[in-house]
């Protein structure tokens, strides 16, 4: 299982963060509708031969999609911790932090990867 | 931690504004301004913690508050006195921790001490995407029996995405990222503001 890039987006859709694990352009073919898993908890997911896009959205609009390979799992889950664990914690918990631009922080950036890293989705190796 | 620390906090904020403003009404409205910036960030946190989901209704939204009072001040307020059209409805506290070891002097008798309440009511519902108002009808510091607040649904906020988005992709592909992400949004305390600066906003991103 692989993940390859994060994006989170507040509710008017602007970027307040980009990060990067494995980039590999391609996009595939889809292989099923965007079809919402369960709308109440604001997780949708669609899948094409080559990757997976997880899209996880807060009641208060903030938007966080993930990219993985086609196979990943565990992912909802992954989301909400990152969503509880490291923007909470270190944006909203932050004053200095404001809450409609893009995040500057490098504690942020710093607890993200780590806690993508040690996810059991991620592996190094690209699948 | 210790609620007294909390109470006495508040406590000293409050006597700081009214050293500060010398006004009870500027007073009031500082601490509602104060609240409603909390609640905007309050309510990520109750959002994470109690993963209460979406409302489909004013109960629903009701019965959360009621929720978050239990979470952030440790007591239990009980619902009630909904009006005939469902849009409005009071949270009645039997006793109001942030009003503890507190009694009103007698010049201070318009102040509504705990209307940083209020505010982090109306800051938490708008990031929700739901416009109230909120204002005390009963206070025990003003010998009421109980300490009421009153929430009425004004409106839905909706969405101004797709516009925006379109353009910010459009600008991001001649421009450096970096433009399209700097540029202000709205950070006024009230909707009207907010409504108004969106226009504007829109129209620089084209530029």
């Amino acid at each position: 299982m692989t993940i390859y890039n994060l994006y989170i987006f507040d509710r008017d859709g602007q970027m307040l963060h980009y990060a990067e694990w494995v980039r590999k352009k391609q996009s595939g073919m889809s292989r099923s509708q965007v079809s919402p898993v369960d709308l109440r908890e604001g997780y949708l997911t669609y899948c094409t031969n080559k990757y997976r896009l997880h899209l996880f959205e807060t009641p208060s609009r903030i938007k966080f999609v993930l990219n993985t390979d086609a196979v990943a799992t565990g992912i909802k889950e992954l989301l909400h911790q990152i969503y509880t664990q490291v923007y909470v914690e270190y944006v909203v918990f932050n004053p200095m932090c404001p809450l409609s631009k893009p995040i500057e922080s490098e504690l942020f950036a710093a607890r993200l990867d780590e806690v993508v890293r040690q996810s059991p989705a991620y592996a190094s190796r690209p699948a | 931690m210790s609620g007294e620390l909390f109470t006495l906090t508040y406590g000293s904020l409050v006597a700081q504004l009214l050293k500060d403003y010398e006004n009870v009404d500027d007073v009031n409205r500082q601490l509602e301004r104060m609240g409603y910036n909390i609640g905007m960030r309050l309510i990520e946190d109750f959002l994470a913690r109690a993963n209460p989901g979406r409302c489909y209704d004013l109960r629903d939204t009701a019965d959360k508050i009621q929720q978050a009072f239990k979470l952030y001040l440790g007591v239990s307020p009980s619902i009630g006195s909904w009006n005939p059209g469902g849009d409005e409805f009071s949270i009645v506290l039997e006793t109001n921790p942030m009003a503890e070891f507190v009694e009103l002097p007698d010049h201070c008798l318009g102040l509504r001490y705990s209307n940083i309440l209020a505010g982090i009511i109306r800051g938490a519902c708008e990031m929700v995407q739901m416009e109230v108002m909120v204002w005390f009808i009963a206070d025990q510091l003003k010998g009421d029996n109980v300490t009421e607040i009153r929430i009425k649904f004004v409106k839905r906020l909706e969405d101004a995405i797709p516009a925006v988005a379109e353009e910010a992709e459009v600008q991001s592909a001649v421009k450096p990222p970096s433009s399209t992400r700097a540029s202000p949004c709205w950070s006024g305390f009230r909707t009207e503001d907010r409504d108004s600066q969106r226009p504007h906003c829109s129209a620089h991103r084209v530029e």
